[in-house]
């Protein structure tokens, strides 16, 4: 390959010149100690290179080499349970190289090429093949059956397969097409910033439950859907993430630390395989890649990892699987952007982020979706995405927040109020939005319970009620009140505290599935019109006995549900109560 | 041999530029020579064909075109290091300033460092007891955690550092500890203030200073904590020592970063600070942490002035996205005299949950820590309320809360500069302090750690209550008696008043279902609107 020779070097850009027959976006390696870089832009014989490991040291008349091909990522079995940087480095193997801290220029296979897996053919020699068709399975993992597929636009024969112990390079079938036989390998690669293709795109209708009641319950996320959670710091994003790759109900979790700290991800990897995953048993790092490309690593593989990211999830799309991909969080990337933008001299958009950045985010959130996957099967998977937003200030205005909901269809507004008072999740119910539920209603009223949607309206009516009262409150004071009125504080105060509220560091709390949300809201609710059908008074509701087993239901373990249920008539007789008790007071 | 260049075309705030150079390299250290034989030192921030951008981190004051001469030096700045730099003096720039001998080196390191590998950090969990209650108890820090001082100027920060430094220490063990104290533009005064306290307390041969006072090159605050915490890595990572780095201030450390930016006109960022302000700072502030199988940890303790005291200003708007968590001080809270003013609602200690409970600190500390922080939030709306309406309009609850406030501050946020309460003191102060409110009342704790503490608390109060009880009975008596007459006048008045609300409740009653059934077929908003002129 030929070579070109530094001329500029200004942080993590560097500029080149004798890069003529480079093409945008391949990957080179720069300098004596050949760092990994990209070109982002080219110019006659030179070329702009983000380079993705740090560039002290590097000085003009240093060497560039070219390799011709495009960032990719190395997909194969052996990808669960690993820990990667923003390139697909892992971060284990390198550990065991150079110790507790990362060096430059280390290079290191995505996939262990030793590792011998035991490949099951499900296709026999003679079958008619396209690209997208499963041929094999590899046990991954207890939770993931690895699925070998047919790389894309190779069509014909089954010459050959084998059933044995495989490494990724061992070919495991040969395919006769029309440009003459092919071999197939377990390992694939594929470049990051094209999305790999499907048959056709559907629109959502699963609902991803997630087991946090304020979003499975109020604003769902779908299968295949978008969501964001903006906030300020100290507002809980990093948990409510970490909750959902816990939780949320997909075969397959992508987990992106992009930019954030270093000690969140020794949590999620000290976490995760000691968590237990509420179907299967299983721990949960057994269905999980993680990204790690932490704010004090190179902050152009920071804008990469968001891209390795995804291109893992959408192979695992492939399979079939429901795949959810967690990004923590894209402002971090959106920096990234920028600062690249701004060594490249490009002319600035808002807050100095590059003018391209809303197609940016347009382009990786559109990558999401349920889809018919390629191949003559006709298997459907999806990728939900969920990104975390850092704006400055917790301001709602900023432009990452702004062009992010210009693509998603969920938002999790998390005030800093709500944190401050320890309220956690701390997802402002009056702000946050979902546009699924339509998507997911016929699923909710089949599949949990037909009054869901009735239970959830009423009780979000009573949560925006008592805002407007709380506002009159404030102005003449509770006093000023009617009967019904402070009924309504009274249930919506429950709502808030007993139901929206939920300590994800108690070990029942943590997790509460559908049927228990709804037995829980039903519970509410069911005090509620009770209160208001026998006309209680506030005070005496106040000190009824049975507020704080309701209080208690959210620590009901998911197996004594029951006791939830058997709840509402207990409500019923003791709101009962105290109602005769106000008709003889009144008569 | 190194080329000695004679070809400073141009200078421009604290940069400089050379050209004619070859074989430089981006980061390279050099050493400018002036006219008059002084030297200075600078670091190269770009490389351009034949003409490089130098920073200079004493200041451009003195250097002139023609004669001043740069000598690229092949190598990054790098910092002796030796276990004698305990107890010693450094600048900004890592060079010995007190009168003690030189560091015979037994290592030599790149100031900048290298990220630490996420896969080779172990997670802190070891609880370090400040002695000072509200971050004990409310937000506590663990070794390898990186928690800043959200202070304003004027604010006892300073003192409430250095009470961390004297009385930190990690349970049920004696282990080696070292401080690295990194100052950036804070004055000679402060510094002393350190300085002194340290000696006093006797770990001065423990400490390490990097002092840039305020008049000290500004430029130079660039390497000052990297200098520091390049000594700090050594300490915990190489003699595997327990670190506590308290950088001071983080601020103006952004400045010099800004006065750079600008002098290099690039595209600003918020405020005029550059857009590579948070990646910047979060390659000081995770140099924090600890590392499997290495008993050394850094623990980070940065302080930084709130412009205006404005948390949303960008240099504490960052540094919160990067540390685990803040502790915030309020100005109104040293107004009413509290001290330390340490404001407990919008403080947080991100690792809290893995350095406290059972084994570690007790097991009811996470539910305490909860059930404080909502009681005292609801005590401060209470308080708002109350300024609004006057505190007669208050609920009964809403009084009991505002009291519990009122104590909250001045019995468990304040305290004295030399009061070191363990963390069992700190949380029955908790507990006693919540024994005001009913049990019921009392959400956020587990039935089991209310059986067994809430009454060990609050088993006195209740006497008292029965106490209050007994009084308001005969109160209610007294009342009864004095107002037997009045009674049958009063009954029928509120007889009257009763009936007449309930009817008008019917009327509203009827009304509002009638209203109820309508909206239900129409939809959310349009209800809202309808329902909206009768609460007037």
């Amino acid at each position: 390959m030929s070579e070109g020779k530094i001329i500029r070097v200004s942080g993590p850009l560097v500029v080149a010149e004798n890069m003529k027959g480079s093409r945008m976006y391949d990957v080179v390696h720069v300098g004596e100690e050949k760092l990994v870089g990209e070109i982002i832009e080219l110019e006659k014989d030179l070329a702009s290179i983000q380079v993705y490991e740090e560039t002290e040291g590097i000085g003009v008349g240093q060497p560039v080499f070219l390799t011709g091909e495009p960032l990719s990522v190395s997909l194969g079995p052996g990808l669960i349970e690993s820990i990667y940087d923003g390139i697909q480095r892992p971060l284990d193997k390198i550990k065991d190289k150079t110790g507790n801290f990362i060096s430059r220029g280390i290079s290191m296979p995505a996939i262990d090429p030793q590792k011998k897996w035991d490949f099951n053919p499900v296709k026999k020699e003679g079958d008619k093949v396209v690209g997208g068709d499963i041929i094999g399975t590899v046990q991954e993992t207890v939770l993931i059956e690895h699925k070998v597929m047919v790389p894309l636009g190779v069509e014909g024969t089954i010459e050959k397969i084998n059933k044995s112990k495989f490494t990724v390079k061992d070919v495991v079938a040969v395919i006769k097409t029309k440009e003459g036989n092919k071999e197939i390998t377990m390992e694939q690669r594929w470049g990051v910033r094209n999305g790999r293709p499907v048959k056709k795109r559907l629109a959502p209708v699963m609902p991803l439950f997630t087991g946090q009641r304020v979003i499975d319950t109020f604003f769902p996320v779908a299968k295949g859907g978008t969501a964001s959670v903006p906030g300020p710091f100290g507002s809980g994003k990093t948990v409510i993430q970490h909750q959902l790759a816990k939780w949320a109900e997909a075969e397959v979790v992508v987990y992106i630390g992009c930019g954030e700290r270093g000690n969140e991800m020794t949590d999620v990897l000290n976490e995760f395989p000691k968590l237990l995953d509420p179907k299967s048993g299983e721990p949960l790092m057994k269905r999980t890649v993680l990204l790690a490309n932490t704010s004090n690593m190179p902050v152009a593989a920071r804008e990469a990892s968001i891209y390795t990211g995804i291109t893992i999830a959408e192979y695992f799309r492939d399979m079939g699987y429901s795949v959810a991909l967690m990004a923590d969080s894209t402002s971090r990337w959106a920096e990234a952007l920028r600062e690249i933008s701004g060594r490249l001299e490009e002319m600035p958009g808002e807050e100095g982020y590059p003018a391209y950045l809303g197609s940016k985010i347009a382009e990786f959130y559109e990558r999401a979706g349920r889809v018919k996957c390629l191949g003559s099967d006709d298997r459907e998977g999806a990728i939900s995405v969920i990104g975390a937003v850092s704006p400055p200030g917790g301001d709602l205005s900023d432009p990452v927040v702004q062009n992010t909901l210009r693509v998603v269809k969920v938002f999790w507004s998390l005030k800093a109020e709500l944190a401050y008072a320890r309220h956690f999740p701390a997802i402002d119910w009056l702000t946050s939005y979902s546009l699924y539920p339509d998507n997911v209603k016929d699923y909710i009223n089949k599949e949990v319970a037909e009054d869901f949607l009735e239970i959830e309206q009423e009780a979000m009516k009573l949560l925006e009620e008592e805002d407007e009262l709380q506002e009159m409150v404030r102005l003449v004071g509770i006093d000023a009140l009617s009967a019904r009125e402070r009924r309504i504080l009274i249930a919506a105060r429950i709502i808030r505290e007993d139901f929206l509220h939920q300590n994800a560091f108690h070990e029942v709390d943590t997790y509460t599935s559908i049927k228990k949300q709804y037995l829980m809201l039903k519970a509410i609710i069911t005090f509620y019109w009770a209160s208001e059908k026998n006309d209680a008074e506030p005070e005496k509701l106040e000190e009824l006995d049975i507020l704080e087993e309701i209080a208690r239901m959210k620590f009901v373990e998911e197996e004594e549900i029951k006791k939830i249920e058997e709840l509402q008539n207990k409500i019923k007789d003791a709101v009962g109560k105290i109602a005769t008790v106000k008709e003889e007071v009144g008569a | 041999m190194r080329v000695e260049y004679q070809a400073v075309s141009d200078i421009s705030g604290p940069l400089l530029f050379v050209e004619g150079v070859s074989g430089v390299s981006y980061g390279e250290l050099c050493t400018i020579k002036l006219p008059d034989g002084e030297e200075r030192t600078g670091k190269v921030l770009e490389v351009h064909r034949d003409r490089a951008m130098v920073q200079v981190f004493e200041g451009t004051r003195g250097i002139d075109i023609p004669k001043s001469t740069v000598i690229f030096q092949g190598r990054t700045i790098q910092l002796d290091l030796s276990p004698d730099i305990l107890g010693r003096v450094f600048d900004g720039m890592g060079r010995i300033i007190d009168e003690g001998p030189a560091i015979l080196p037994e290592k030599r390191r790149d100031i900048n460092g290298e990220p630490i590998n996420p896969y080779a950090r172990e997670y802190p969990n070891e609880f370090i007891q400040t002695g000072i209650s509200t971050i004990d108890g409310l937000n506590p820090l663990v070794r390898g955690q990186k928690l800043p001082f959200f202070s304003g100027s004027g604010l006892p920060h300073n003192k409430a550092a250095a009470q961390i430094v004297r009385q930190a220490k990690v349970l049920g063990s004696e282990e080696s500890f070292a401080v690295v104290f990194a100052a950036m533009g804070i004055t000679f005064e402060e510094a002393e203030f350190f300085r002194n306290d340290f000696e006093q307390t006797g770990a001065l041969e423990r400490v390490v200073m990097f002092l840039n006072l305020a008049d000290d090159p500004a430029i130079e605050r660039i390497s000052t904590p990297r200098a520091a915490l390049t000594a700090a890595e050594y300490l915990a990572f190489d003699l595997e020592m327990h670190v506590l780095v308290i950088i001071t201030d983080m601020t103006n450390y952004c400045e010099a970063l800004r006065e750079i930016s600008a002098a290099r006109k690039e595209v600003p960022g918020r405020r005029g600070y550059p857009g590579y302000l948070y990646t910047d700072l979060s390659t000081i502030y995770e140099r924090a942490g600890r590392i499997k199988d290495n008993k050394g940890s850094i623990t980070m303790m940065p302080v930084l002035s709130m412009p205006e005291d404005d948390k949303t200003h960008p240099i504490p708007d960052l540094t919160g996205y990067i540390t685990e968590g803040q502790i915030i001080f309020s100005r109104s809270l040293e107004r009413k005299g509290i001290s330390p003013p340490i404001d407990v609602l919008p403080s947080l200690s991100r690792l809290k949950d893995k350095g406290i409970g059972k084994d570690k600190t007790r097991e009811d500390h996470a539910d305490l820590y909860n059930q404080l922080y909502a009681a005292y939030s609801r005590g401060k709306e209470a308080e708002e309320l109350s300024v609004i309406l006057g505190e007669a309009a208050l609920s009964d609850m809403d009084k009991k809360y505002l009291e519990f406030m009122n104590r909250f501050e001045s019995e468990y946020v304040s305290q004295g500069e030399y009061e070191n309460r363990s963390v069992e003191e700190t949380l029955d102060l908790g507990w006693k302090l919540l024994s005001v409110f009913p049990k019921k009342e009392l959400k956020r704790i587990r039935d089991e750690y209310l059986d067994k503490y809430f009454a060990k608390f609050g088993g006195k109060e209740e006497e008292e209550k029965e106490e209050e009880q007994t009084e308001e009975k005969k109160t209610k008596e007294k009342r009864d008696k004095q107002g037997k007459e009045k009674k049958a006048e009063k009954d029928k008045e509120k007889k009257d008043k009763q009936e007449q609300e309930k009817d008008k409740d019917k009327k509203t009653r009827d009304e509002k279902d009638k209203k109820k059934k309508r909206s239900k077929k129409t939809k959310k908003k349009e209800s809202e609107s309808e329902n909206k002129p009768e609460k007037k």
